[in-house]
């Protein structure tokens, strides 16, 4: 196609070997562009796009009906829609050059985003800017105001890195499709509501990286979804609250700022014992922190950051389409023990693809929500299931079953408000067996490698992509008595935990923090030797670096 | 469950609406009252018991959930119309009550307020307004008058106090009424028409906290001087008040003025009819804040007016939805778009 031109580059954490024949990024700056070199991206990879160039004319010259941009057409792919023309010329227009040689900058104001996006800093390019324009003070000036302008933007709007996510090579049989992150785990929701023959109440607030969860949902009004935009985190939580009490399946989504400002709600859910999913999209902190970056430091507040003893439930996905999976397990788990869940997430995984293989009919665990179904006359707000300790999740319109549930200690079976010593006592530890005794449901902890010798590795969440290519590298490169396990539940574990562990010399538990969940292991099993690495830079592991880190463990 | 209201035609009395909860409020405090009043409400609207839901937060007043028999959550403090609007959301069909403080509404749950205010889902919300935060002791409200000496003013509050009727007309509520704790029949009357108002209906009662802030009410709700100082209003009544109603409200230039009758009538007099239905609101935002000493205190409902429900919008926006897609299960929409096939 006439009047295109364009031109590849690779950026490698390791050395480069060719350019690749399929990208995972296309800069595009008008629609001809997009048509001649789409074929040249990878399935889910991205698009930063200038969007003030999809004009009609421009359109119509490239022979688009509609707007790639505005329609479907990209949907497996992460579009950036920047106004790149018109931001460049405004961040231009004290320099007093023409029209076309502002148009012309625009290419820097896209350098400028991609630099944002895969976390490079823009000294470099100024200082190359500088050696090639030194004598053209005006054309320097020009370069380095679109770079930043460029930069800005996506700092300002909080643009998401894509991640590149490398699927394993021998994927099952199946139907397949991309999906990211935080899509797949509002499917996920969607999913569980369908199997539980319940409504779907999502009550959120906006915020980096979780906000696409709420916005999925909000489009999924065809699939019946009651979505909530409230006026803040608290209200989010606490409208998820009253969801749950009158018997939808609630959520609420997040990432760290909101997540603490709902843990006095979540309290009050796990008191009140109402089935209720948080889904924090973990961001690096604290406080605002780095908002699009990755990590794993949420652990520890999603396990503990509630007042008063008040356990629940703790998982964590691990790719961009397990996502869908562990939110479904976590509505599923939440709903059948009448308790709070807390499934982590992070800004990796949210704005990462994968391909996901689409469960088919029946595949997915039942869903049984625990309702009395003998006379009211014999239930009670807190009579529970013998086995399970469950409470039975009755909801306004059960004629008969009239309750009152709140925060203030009830007494056991009843409900009854009551100071009693001795019973707030025995609640707090009913509380606890009830989230220990979801252990003895949960899907076995699994061994990659050696099943005991030397060394176990350990990760958790989103680090499994990484880990896992180190280990197997490893194990084919001859390493032996080293094994591999991965943690999506985190609160209760596994109940063959303890046995895996104990049957390594020692542990080295990998994670994007200054190591949670390596403490929180150390706790339970104070008689292992636990080992761990942690990289806290608000990007994710890669291969090499695990990789060296088990070595030097291992020859330490 | 979803409920529909409409079926409902349930034959219950007050007692059915009595808790086995033991009532633990201070001997003579005004939260008594309300809770009567509200039994007596609740049995003449014709619902079957499961199908309402009373939503509180934390406070004296938030206790009352533990009292009335139906379904209730006592939440946390401030949070009470956040959970209920959760509550509404799901199943538009309850009749949804939130009890509330001066504290938890105006101060902590403002900003709930606010915004329930705006967004006007159909549910109650009755603010038990005694000035003060009965429940942790006798500190400042957002409500406490200037000068009056708390725990935490202990030389007199210095502060500027919320007007909560102005506030919630001034962040768009449709129905706004005012009552004293001691006037039963006009409590009971002013609950039947916050429950028939489609929308937020936010009622303020003046009530009597007995230990901190007793008789704060007094001038305007005393046997001696209720005549006098307060001004009943009824949808097309003139607003006339007084002893022998020798009083009446006028407009002059900007302002309202409380002039005397002297012996004309109402009408010859110039004095407004009141209109609760009056979309715009400058005139109810003007009666709401009517203060002593040189005016009466409006009391009743002083404005209600019709306006989109949030919930019903959200639930037809998703019925419009669902019958236009082809989307029949998750299935549908997960093999929608590119899909692959392996094996
Ligand atoms: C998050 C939180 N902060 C503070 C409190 C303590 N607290 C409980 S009730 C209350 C004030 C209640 O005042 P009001 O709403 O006016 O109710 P009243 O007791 O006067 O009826 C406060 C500060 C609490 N329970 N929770
Ligand atoms: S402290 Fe005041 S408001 Fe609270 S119960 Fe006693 S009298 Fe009522
Ligand atoms: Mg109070």
């Amino acid at each position: 196609m006439g009047g295109v031109s364009s031109f590849q580059i690779q950026i490698g954490g390791t050395e480069i070997y060719t350019p690749g024949d399929k990208v995972d990024v296309l800069v595009v700056m008008n629609p001809a562009a997009l048509k001649a070199n789409l074929g040249f991206l990878k399935p889910g990879g991205t698009i930063i796009a200038d969007k003030d160039s999809f004009n009609t004319r421009n359109l119509k010259k490239a022979d688009y009906d509609t707007n790639p941009l505005e329609d479907d057409s990209l949907n497996d792919y992460h579009v950036f829609r920047t106004p790149a023309t018109s931001l460049t010329r405004e961040a231009l227009k004290d320099l007093g050059l023409e029209n076309q040689v502002m148009t012309r900058s625009k290419n820097m104001f896209a350098l400028g985003v991609v630099n944002y996006l895969f976390s490079r800093p823009l000294d470099n390019i100024i200082v190359f800017l500088e050696k090639k324009f030194g004598k053209k003070p005006v054309m320097l000036q020009a370069n380095r105001l679109a770079l930043e302008a460029g930069y800005n933007f996506a700092v300002s709007t909080e643009l998401m890195g894509p991640s590149i996510i490398i699927p394993p090579a021998n994927l099952p049989k199946g139907t397949y499709r991309n999906i990211d992150g935080n899509t797949a785990a509002a499917w996920g929701l969607l999913a569980a509501a369908e199997n539980s023959g319940k409504k779907l109440s999502l009550c959120s607030y906006p915020i980096t990286p979780a906000s696409e969860i709420l916005h999925e949902l909000s489009a999924r009004k065809d699939m019946g979804a009651i979505v909530f935009q409230a006026e803040d985190e608290i209200a989010a939580v606490c409208a998820a609250v009253g969801a749950a009490f009158s018997g939808n399946l609630s959520a609420t989504t997040t990432s760290g700022p909101g997540a603490s400002l709902k843990t006095e709600a979540m309290g009050l859910a796990v008191i009140a014992e109402l089935p209720l999913v948080l889904i924090n999209v973990q961001r690096a902190g604290p406080s605002t922190g780095l908002p699009t970056k990755t990590e794993q430091s949420d652990l520890y507040q999603a396990l503990y950051g509630r007042h008063g003893e008040a356990p629940l439930v703790v998982m964590a996905a691990s790719s961009p389409d397990d996502c869908f999976y562990y939110s479904y397990m976590a509505a599923k788990i939440a709903m059948e023990n009448t308790t709070p869940v807390v499934l982590l997430s992070d800004s990796y995984l949210s704005s990462g693809t994968s391909p996901w293989r689409i469960p088919e009919n029946g595949e997915l665990p039942d869903i049984s929500v625990p309702k009395f179904d003998k006379p009211a006359e014999e239930w009670k707000p807190y009579l529970r299931q013998p086995d399970s300790l469950n409470r039975y999740w009755m909801s306004p319109g059960d004629k008969g079953f009239e309750h009152r549930i709140g925060g203030l200690e009830k007494q056991e079976i009843t409900g009854n408000l009551t100071y009693e010593p001795q019973n707030h006592e025995k609640m707090t530890k009913i509380r606890e067996a009830k989230i220990e005794g979801i252990a003895g449901k949960l899907p076995k902890q699994k061994v990659i490698g050696a099943a005991s010798g030397k060394l176990l590795v350990v990760g958790w969440g989103s680090t499994h992509g990484a880990i896992n290519t180190a280990v197997i590298e490893l194990l084919e490169e001859g390493g032996k008595d080293i094994g591999y396990t991965h943690f999506n539940y985190i609160n209760p574990l596994p109940e063959n935990t303890e046995g895996i562990l104990g049957s390594f010399e020692q542990i080295l538990v990998c994670e994007l923090n200054n190591g949670q969940f390596v403490n929180y292991l150390r706790a339970k099993f104070p008689g292992l030797n636990f080992k761990q690495f942690n990289k806290i830079q608000g990007q994710p592991f890669f291969t090499s670096e695990i990789k060296a880190a088990i070595i030097n463990t291992l020859t330490e | 469950m979803q409920t529909d209201v409409k079926e409902n035609k349930a034959e219950l009395t007050k007692k059915d609406f009595v808790s086995d909860q033991s009532v633990r409020w201070c001997p003579g405090c005004g939260d008594y009252m309300i809770l009567a009043n509200m039994q007596k409400a609740f049995a003449r609207m014709g619902h079957e018991k499961q199908n309402f839901v009373n939503v509180s937060g934390i406070g004296c007043s938030s206790r009352i959930t533990y009292y009335l028999d139906t379904y209730g959550v006592h939440s946390i403090h401030g949070r009470a119309l956040a959970v209920a609007s959760g509550v509404k959301l799901a199943n538009p069909g309850l009749n949804v009550w939130v009890f509330t403080g001066d504290g938890d509404c105006m101060a902590i749950g403002g900003n709930h307020f606010i915004h329930a205010c705006r967004r006007n889902l159909d549910m109650n919300v009755v603010i038990f307004n005694n000035r003060i935060y009965g429940m942790t002791k006798g500190q400042s409200s957002p409500t406490t008058p200037p000068g009056l000496k708390t725990k935490t003013a202990p030389d007199g509050s210095i502060e500027n106090p919320f007007n909560i009727g102005d506030i919630a007309i001034g962040a768009g509520a449709t129905f706004f009424a005012r009552v004293p704790d001691n006037n039963h029949q006009l409590m009971e009357e002013v609950m039947m028409q916050a429950y028939h108002h489609k929308g937020t209906s936010v009622i303020e009662v003046l009530q009597n906290c007995v230990i901190f802030t007793d008789g704060i009410h007094e001038q305007i709700t005393g046997n001696d001087t209720k005549d006098d100082n307060q001004l009943l209003l009824e949808h097309g009544k003139p607003m006339i008040y007084g002893k022998d109603q020798k009083f009446g409200l006028k407009v002059n230039g900007m302002r309202l003025e409380a002039v005397p009758l002297n012996g004309n009538t109402p009408e010859s007099a110039g004095v407004l009819v009141h209109d609760v239905h009056d979309a715009g609101s400058q005139m109810h935002a003007a009666l709401v804040k009517l203060q002593l000493p040189e005016f009466p205190v409006a009391m009743g409902v002083i404005r209600s007016v019709e306006a989109p429900q949030y919930e019903q919008d959200v639930h037809k926006a998703i019925e419009r939805a669902r019958s236009k897609t082809n989307f029949k299960s998750v299935n549908d929409l997960f093999h929608s778009g590119n899909t692959w096939d392996i094996g």
